[in-house]
């Protein structure tokens, strides 16, 4: 009969190798207590090309019912589509809610899920296993980016330096402010001599 | 009497900064010395717990006429140290050429920038930014982890000051910061294959010189240079590897599971356990390291990090022989100042009456 052991995780050695005590809420950071399993983000990771494809898609339709968003407006609008995306994103990414998406350039890993935030690649921290400095536990993001975007066919968007946080636009919709720029984009590409446009 | 100056000196005095040159960006030595193409020297004050200036220039000492520059570490290993601000102010008062780390780890944009034309205004013509560890590895871990800017944009953000004058919210400066750009690589740590790409990414953020993690793994780090070969990278970029002599075989494996991004072979922690002096086998290592990674083309330079061994910095330089009988600048006391001090001890301390007199006839 043999026993089945239970796996030794990364940070149970840590914890291990930490001098003893009853409870040390500072081994696991504030983000890892809310947030337990990767199952779902890592499948995100996994599935990046269709997930590219399928967010492709989903912008255009976006876009396409643009109008109907000014019709409303968009700060009413704001309130149901970020419900809507908070959960969807929550549940497919972990998502953060900064405001300003860059799943398409990470290989659809949430840098927010760093616990450095970082958006331009990985610390140098990560360790051999390829699991993160700060939580032992979890899968380095950027590690995880990188192999995502090996899957996608703009993957090599990794390689643009991204703007720091904008932190104002935290809890806003990303999705309907990627549309109304892109309306807008594409307004100034139809109207070549409204003044705006010729910038 | 003509006084002899060092090279990359300022003649009007140590703490002032060099001429501007073409095709420089900043006024300082380290920037001159890659340039020219010799193989540099850095290494890393270990930072003080203390307010005493004393402390910073004791540690500073060691290091004269053996490096090209000293890394002013910004709390590293989120440990609570002198800022890296406070130490290049000493520093660069004294005429040293000191690289201000900048962590993104304790500071926001706003306070960071204002730190860079503060540390510019001293005279810190060099500057590394890193992201910094996270706080979970240093003494308070109940610190709130700020992390507003990583070292991609901190980079950005530095040249953006310097290159365009302008603050990241476009507001004009009137006189922008001339620094040397400098980034961290770590080609230890997965993604092995993004890490060289990553390098590329740092340059184009605008990073001109970077300094590696200790390097215990020479094939591995071959290999990182090898591809940033293939890129076109070290055109572009100096690339100084991290060395530093290991302590013990026991430090060897406390470090290796304890500090994170650290890579240490086995290979290394059994020659260590072999030997009979560990500690001097640890400096000899690190000399054969030095050896083996100045013949790799791209290496610019070594960046000599002997934590709580700097006492070592100075033997291991000088038995690699990677300074080619090149002497780094040193801090020394000038020739005019020497001769007043000669002078006044003389006529303070040795029991002379001299009149007019006898002055004149000296002075023939």
């Amino acid at each position: 009969m043999s026993e089945k052991q239970p796996a030794v995780t990364q940070a149970t050695l840590v914890k291990k190798a930490a001098p003893k005590s009853d409870y040390k809420p500072a081994d696991v950071s504030p983000q890892r207590r809310v947030q337990r399993t990767f199952a779902v983000r890592l499948w995100s990771i996994r599935h990046s090309r269709l997930l590219e494809w399928f967010y492709g898609r989903f912008a255009d339709v976006f876009l396409l019912l643009h109008p109907l968003w000014k019709g409303i407006g968009y700060g009413r609008v704001e309130a149901p589509v970020k419900f809507v995306e908070k959960r969807v994103k929550g549940f497919m990414f972990d998502c953060r809610m900064c405001g300003q998406c860059v799943l398409s350039s990470t290989g659809m890993s949430c840098p927010m899920n760093c616990p450095k935030q970082l958006r331009n690649g990985p610390c140098g921290g990560v360790r051999a296993n390829g699991n993160c400095e700060v939580e032992p536990d979890m899968p380095c993001v950027w590690v995880k980016a990188w192999e995502g975007s090996r899957n996608m066919k703009h993957g090599d968007k990794i390689l643009t330096v991204q703007k720091p946080v904008d932190q104002s636009l935290r809890e806003t919709s990303a999705w309907l402010r990627v549309t109304a720029q892109a309306a807008a984009a594409r307004e100034a590409a139809q109207n070549p001599q409204n003044p705006g446009a010729s910038a | 009497m003509s006084i002899r100056h060092q090279r990359d000196e300022n003649p009007a005095g140590v703490h002032l900064p060099l001429d501007p040159l073409p095709g420089h960006s900043s006024r300082g030595r380290l920037e001159r010395v890659l340039r020219r193409g010799e193989f540099a020297v850095t290494t890393e004050l270990n930072p003080p717990d203390s307010a005493d200036p004393e402390d910073v220039y004791n540690r500073a000492k060691i290091f004269d006429g053996w490096v090209d520059a000293i890394n002013a570490v910004d709390a590293s290993g989120a440990n609570c140290h002198m800022s890296s601000v406070g130490i290049c102010a000493l520093l660069t008062r004294m005429g040293y050429a000191p690289i201000m780390q900048i962590a993104c780890r304790d500071k926001n944009r706003i306070a960071i920038q204002g730190d860079v034309l503060g540390g510019a205004a001293m005279g810190v013509a060099n500057m590394l930014c890193l992201t910094g560890d996270g706080v979970q590895a240093g003494d308070q871990p109940g610190a709130k982890p700020v992390f507003d800017l990583d070292s991609m944009s901190l980079l950005e953000t530095i040249r953006i000051m310097r290159d365009n004058g302008k603050f990241l919210s476009g507001r004009k400066l009137t006189t922008p910061p001339q620094v040397f750009l400098g980034a961290a690589v770590n080609p230890f740590a997965p993604p092995f294959d993004f890490r060289p790409i990553h390098l590329g990414k740092k340059i184009a953020a605008g990073a001109q010189f970077v300094q590696t993690q200790y390097c215990f793994d020479v094939p591995m780090f071959r290999t990182f240079m090898q591809k940033a070969r293939d890129l076109g990278h070290t055109e572009k970029v100096f690339i100084l590897c991290g060395v530093g002599p290991l302590a013990s075989a026991k430090t060897a494996k406390w470090i290796r599971s304890n500090v994170p991004g650290i890579h240490i072979p086995d290979a290394v922690i059994k020659r260590l356990e072999g030997a009979q002096d560990q500690k001097k086998e640890g400096k000899q290592l690190c000399i054969d390291i030095i050896n083996e990674v100045k013949e790799i083309p791209g290496v610019a330079g070594v960046h000599v990090m002997a934590y709580r061994q700097e006492e070592y910095v100075a033997e291991i330089v000088d038995e690699s022989g990677v300074l080619k009988g090149r002497q780094p600048w040193k801090r020394e006391i000038r020739r005019d100042d020497q001769i007043v001090a000669e002078r006044l001890d003389h006529i303070l301390h040795d029991e002379i009456t001299e009149t007019q007199v006898d002055m004149v006839k000296t002075a023939h």
